[in-house]
């Protein structure tokens, strides 16, 4: 058996060098990723020194750094009180309707911030600040700890818990020195998509008017006379977000489990809870399934039906949806067509100068979209003013924010083709292209489709870029619900609420099912 | 059908060189095997054959066709894959997923080729699959797999077959019956094939001709009975198969050892003084004896059903493994026993490791 893993790593290392075709066109989709990033860093350096390290000491900069930095804390600590119960007793305890509750606690991911923070306002008009934003933004990103967190428990080896009680620790004690430990790298990871989330969001925080770093962002680009200090904002934004990816990567790498031994693991035994026990566990998994998805939901269908007795423009709406739907259909092609050359490479070839493009094409990863969208608007009034506000920039923004999903589709489906069926073909006859397009290219397909129908799906939700890039004129679901909600117009908004709701609960449902692989299959 | 010359052949991906100054011939028509342990380069000489990995240096000839290196007005001729007109059946068969038993195997011929359906059923014929010849891959168990990748490998008839462990992966009953008649297939279609693999037993079985790599080097080529009964040196020997090593002493063509004078096969590798002699368990007998004229006490017995495996220590410490055949009482541990030599040894220097 080593005998033949020996073999096919080696066959795999062979491929050093990647086709020079395929490497120029990595070459280009790197390059086309770093384009606002870099334009950035251009605007900022060219406003010299002095004027940076005097945007930067102003006492309304150090307070949007605490503010921005204080709400990642909040929310992190809370979803982590709130996950690792939650986690446990999903994943370890004999509690009834298990997979019902893995399921309800995954769906506040279909739940895009703003849309959150316009059902509780439109609910409780009065909220607003710092602290409504951070109930907003911890009931909709705790999934992002319940559920690696959920897969963590479950994966972790029983036997550890049951020798360590053996050893003499009580139940307690046993599952927090073996199971809990092992939790720890899900969670941190968990967290740390968290505070990347939290730091990049712009509906939560904008519509309970706290002054965090991307509201101040596009308050200044609306006011449009303080450039300079926009663009430092959003670099010093960049430093924190790109600090919270490498973090998340570097804990990614330690996210192994700690098992030894070869041969089946034995799954858990689930602990059997007392009636009190059950009853409290109950209370507060249904606790938490109301705040987070009760509340919401409850206020959009009111909303709804009272909006309905006025009157619902449908026309309107599915004009919206259509605007939608084209914008981000021409984004999600160009994503999966910069995304192909990197993704195939990323799969195949392990040379450094693969990493580097790679490296650069995730870029949109650590960029906040208000970002993206305040450098694109640099760009195209200072350099391409004909493209400023067209359907194309928006369109090249969504590529770059939602590249990284492309690009991880693409490689993932690659990697799965064992790449001995191209050199088959190869040997049959066909030339390295038409080898690629009969085998590879064939069978990785549905993988590359469901990549970019991600990329699709995630850019019709989107909102600052759009709000700053689209033309005059251009409205999208999720503008038009900014709009109303800005407004209190809160019963005119609730379709479109309703139809991005819809819309997320696809790429939601996909990222908890990878969150979750293995838990779902023990639950059933 | 055409014959393979490789020609100080060096490769490798970048670093250090994985093969170098490697020679192989396979003659027309001959099923050879490249036998080696992983890590000797087997695999990389596999790749460079197919067209997957261009060499650094040195020349690859099929019959009268260059397909790399410097030739007459080629000073760097390379044929890629697609025109070197070889079949290649890989490890675990890698059947195109997407495609059934019938597109696989019609992969490599030409979609307008006369008789195409027909060759198809011919070459399923051949390997004893046409009644599965609507099935997915997926459908199919491992064996099965792998006569669909021969019959596909075999069906644009080309002028060498490559056998990447075609075996490996097959449970032990099935690996020996499809490895003769896939040895049989070859043969009568008399097509030139290299049979890549790590497996002694395979190797000896299966090919006319065996050359074994070492170290990215073809360290020895010969028929079967050649590389087993006189291997080019100690490693060779260890490799493919069991041994008995002694230290002796070598005077004219006998060799002095703890089992007593030994003739040494006429040109053995090491001169008169210390030599390693190499003898083959099977060459040995055990009797029992009394005390004085024993050469040995029995230190563990296992029994094989077949035969049985003996370990006798002799009065110098070592101990050597010693083969009795079924049928005989094998003496019991702690038996004193008599061992005789049958045939020849073989001698190889004594610092050889």
């Amino acid at each position: 058996m080593t005998l033949t893993e020996t073999q096919r790593s080696s066959s795999r290392r062979a491929a050093v060098r990647p086709p020079r075709p395929l490497l120029l066109t990595g070459a280009v989709t790197a390059a086309v990723s770093v384009i606002p990033l870099v334009y950035l860093v251009v605007r900022v350096s060219e406003a010299g020194l002095a004027r940076i390290v005097e945007v930067l000491w102003r006492q309304r900069t150090l307070e949007t750094v605490a503010t921005s930095v204080s709400l990642v804390i909040i929310v992190v600590i809370g979803c982590l009180i709130i996950a690792i119960p939650t986690a446990w007793l999903i994943a370890r305890s004999a509690i009834p309707l298990r997979a019902l509750w893995l399921v309800l606690v995954s769906l506040p991911l279909a739940i895009p911030s703003y849309v959150a923070a316009y059902a509780w306002l439109a609910l409780f008009p009065g909220m607003s600040g710092f602290w409504a934003a951070a109930l907003i933004l911890t009931l909709v990103s705790t999934p992002y700890v319940v559920l690696p967190v959920t897969a963590a428990f479950r994966s972790a080896d029983p036997a550890l818990e049951d020798v360590a009680r053996s050893l003499g620790r009580g139940p307690v004690r046993a599952f927090a020195t073996t199971t809990l430990p092992q939790a720890w790298p899900a969670a941190a990871g968990g967290s740390l998509l968290v505070a990347l989330y939290v730091l990049s969001d712009f509906g939560a925080v904008a519509l309970m008017r706290v002054d965090a770093f991307t509201r101040v962002i596009y308050a200044s680009y609306r006011a449009s006379f303080d450039r300079v200090s926009a663009a430092v904002l959003a670099l010093v934004l960049v430093g924190l977000a790109a600090l919270l990816v490498f973090a998340e990567r570097r804990m990614r790498g330690r996210t192994r489990r700690w098992r030894v031994a070869t041969g089946t693991q034995r799954t858990s035994v689930p602990t059997v809870l007392t009636r009190a026990q059950i009853a409290i566990a109950l209370i507060w998994l249904g606790g938490l399934a109301v705040l987070a998805l009760g509340v919401p939901l409850y206020s959009l269908l009111s909303q709804m039906i009272e909006g309905a007795r006025s009157q619902v423009d449908l026309a309107e709406i599915a004009v919206a949806a259509a605007t939608s739907l084209g914008v981000s259909l021409a984004g999600a092609i160009l994503a999966v067509l910069l995304a192909l050359p990197v993704g195939i490479m990323a799969a195949r070839y392990r040379s450094r100068s693969v990493r580097a493009i790679e490296t650069f094409a995730y870029t949109g990863h650590a960029l906040p979209a208000v970002v993206v969208g305040l450098s694109l608007v640099f760009l195209t009034l200072s350099v391409v003013p004909v493209a400023y506000q067209t359907v194309f920039v928006l369109a090249f923004a969504y590529a770059v924010l939602f590249l990284p999903k492309a690009i991880g589709a693409t490689r993932s489906a690659t990697a799965a083709v064992p790449p001995v069926l191209e050199q088959t073909a190869r040997t049959l006859g066909r030339g390295p292209l038409r080898a690629w397009l009969e085998t590879t290219f064939r069978l990785t397909l549905p993988g590359i489709a469901a990549g970019g129908l991600l990329v699709l799906l995630t850019a019709m939700k989107e909102l600052p870029a759009t709000l700053m890039l689209r033309p005059t004129g251009l409205d999208t679901l999720a503008t038009e619900l900014w709009s109303r909600t800005e407004v209190a117009a809160y019963g005119a908004a609730a379709p479109y609420a309703i139809a991005l709701v819809a819309l997320a609960a696809i790429p939601a449902w996909l990222l908890g099912r990878a969150m979750t692989r293995d838990v779902d299959t023990v639950v059933e | 059908m055409s014959s393979v010359e490789v020609r100080e052949l060096t490769a490798g991906y970048g670093g250090a060189p994985v093969l170098e100054d490697l020679d192989l011939t396979v003659p027309s028509g001959s099923l050879a095997a490249v036998l080696g342990p992983s890590g000797s380069g087997k695999t990389t000489l596999l790749r460079i054959l197919a067209g997957f990995l261009r060499p650094s240096v040195g020349t690859i000839t099929f019959g009268d066709r260059l397909m790399a290196g410097a030739g007459p007005g080629h000073p760097h001729a390379f044929v890629p894959p697609e025109k070197r007109r070889l079949g290649i059946v890989p490890q675990e068969g890698a059947l195109f997923p997407h495609l059934d038993v019938t597109a696989n195997v019609g992969f490599g011929l030409p979609r307008d080729l006369r008789g195409r359906s027909e060759r198809i059923d011919t070459v399923l014929e051949m390997v004893g699959m046409r009644e599965y010849a609507h099935a997915r891959p997926h459908d199919l168990s491992g064996g099965q797999q792998q006569r669909v990748a021969l019959a596909r490998a075999l069906a644009p008839e080309p002028e060498l077959v490559l056998l990447d462990e075609p075996f490996t992966a097959l449970d032990a009953g099935l690996r020996e019956r499809l490895r003769a008649e896939v040895r049989e297939l070859l043969v009568e279609l008399g097509t030139t094939a290299i049979l890549i693999t790590h497996d002694q037993e395979e190797a000896l079985s299966t090919a006319d001709l065996v050359a074994v790599m070492r170290d990215g080097q073809i360290v020895q080529t010969g028929t079967p009975a050649e590389i087993y009964g006189t291997p080019a040196d100690l490693g060779v020997a260890r490799f493919v198969g069991d041994v008995v090593e002694l230290r002796g002493h070598m005077r004219g063509d006998v060799v002095t050892c703890p089992l007593g004078d030994v003739v040494v096969q006429p040109g053995s590798a090491a001169g008169d003084g210390e030599v390693v002699v190499v003898l083959r368990p099977e060459q040995l007998r055990a009797s029992p004896a009394d005390q004085d004229s024993a050469t040995g006490v029995v230190r563990e017995a296992s029994y094989y059903g077949h035969d049985s495996m003996l370990r006798v220590e002799l009065p110098d410490g070592s101990v050597i493994p010693v083969r009795i055949p079924g049928g005989e009482r094998a003496p019991r541990p702690g038996d004193a026993v008599t061992v005789s030599v049958n045939g020849y040894g073989r001698t190889f220097p004594a610092d050889s490791r």
